[in-house]
């Protein structure tokens, strides 16, 4: 069964990116399936469970949607930064502790920070995130992490797990 | 309306390249570098608008794994690091 | 259908210029990655969406559509493996910096 969501959905990328339906094509992308889907088939998908989910690909939606915003008011924040004279930055390393338990979900949360209004991500140890920030508001850890990774957290929660 | 956007897509690849040529340390210029490589992926798409050749954005996707795959390996390089760590 | 592409094609080119700004007028090497990946990023993202409303559902369009999330994450992990590496090569801080939690990790 995971074998054969993969297979479907690398099929379908497959299709997408070739974009015809000549017959060589069409079986060329079968072979190539294949042998990706045997090779790689045991490292992802490890809970094909979840992906039949109405639940989770709702709250996927809405997380998309918050996650545009946040990325266009990212871009706002770095011209007002880049564009007046004085150049108000002051940068900082800062720990921020995630309460997330897959692999994947964490990925998804340091590629959201990369993303967002003046962090991004340098190093993640366990469940200790390493943000680089462009203007340290507050040294008090549970300001910061409410203010980073707040928006995102529960959402991906309720998307993973 | 078109060329006026791509003259403005080469002067930036251009800034990038002064990057490049004066960034003071290695990691200055590797991150130009990747900015190049996504400014290309731009210029491809609004030479796909100019042209109508439809090979170009073809090219653009091809260009954003190589230039991922690249910027990876030298950041693997400036860190010390072996491939597979 | 062509004015919005054209509008997407104007912000994704304004944002760019504002990304290799920021590549230039910023201090050290960390806050210049903060600047050129985000706004780089978003302005080629729109360049693309641009592109998908301007052919429609064709087969451009499509491969511009999959071509964003593609650009997305190649381009969030590379600017993650950068910063990562340059700290690691021991290249300073800017003197502005006010706080470094990754210095006690390393030691």
């Amino acid at each position: 069964m995971k074998q054969l969501t993969m297979f479907i959905f690398l099929f379908l990328l497959w299709m997408a990116f070739s974009f015809t339906l000549e017959t060589a094509n069409i079986i060329a992308g079968i072979v190539a399936a294949l042998i990706t889907t045997i090779i790689f088939s045991n490292r992802f998908l490890t809970s094909w469970q979840k992906l039949f989910n109405p639940v989770r690909w709702f709250w996927l939606i809405i997380y998309i949607i918050v996650f545009i915003w946040e990325c266009i008011k990212a871009n706002f924040d770095v011209a007002y930064r880049v564009l007046s004279p004085r150049m108000p930055i002051k940068p900082g390393i800062v720990k921020v502790h995630c309460s997330l338990k897959t692999d994947f979900a964490r990925v998804l949360l340091a590629n959201s920070i990369t993303m967002t209004p003046g962090t991004i991500t340098v190093d993640i140890n366990n469940s200790d995130l390493y943000v680089h920030w462009i203007y340290v508001s507050s040294e008090d850890a549970s300001i910061y992490t409410k203010k980073i990774i707040g928006r995102f957290e529960n959402l991906l929660k309720r998307i993973f797990e | 309306m078109i060329e006026i956007l791509l003259y403005i897509l080469m002067g930036l690849s251009f800034l990038c390249f002064l990057r490049v040529i004066f960034g003071p340390s290695v990691a200055d210029r590797m991150v130009a570098i990747d900015i190049f490589g996504i400014l290309v992926v731009g210029i491809c798409a609004l030479l796909t608008v100019k042209t109508g050749r439809l090979f170009l954005i073809d090219i653009a996707i091809a260009w954003i794994l190589l230039s991922f795959i690249g910027t990876i390996t030298l950041a693997k390089y400036l860190a010390r690091e072996k491939l597979d760590e | 259908m062509n004015s919005i592409s054209y509008i997407l094609f104007i912000i994704g080119a304004a944002f760019d210029l504002l990304g290799c700004l920021g590549l230039l007028r910023l201090p050290d090497v960390y806050n210049r990655l903060q600047s050129a990946t985000k706004s780089v990023t978003l302005g080629t993202c729109s360049i693309l969406l641009g592109l998908f409303f301007h052919y429609g559902f064709s087969a451009i369009g499509i491969k511009a559509l999959i071509a964003i999330p593609l650009l997305f994450f190649t381009s969030t992990v590379a600017a993650h493996a950068l910063i990562r590496s340059s700290y690691k090569a021991g290249i300073k801080l800017s003197d502005k910096t006010v706080v470094d939690h990754y210095k006690e990790l390393k030691q």
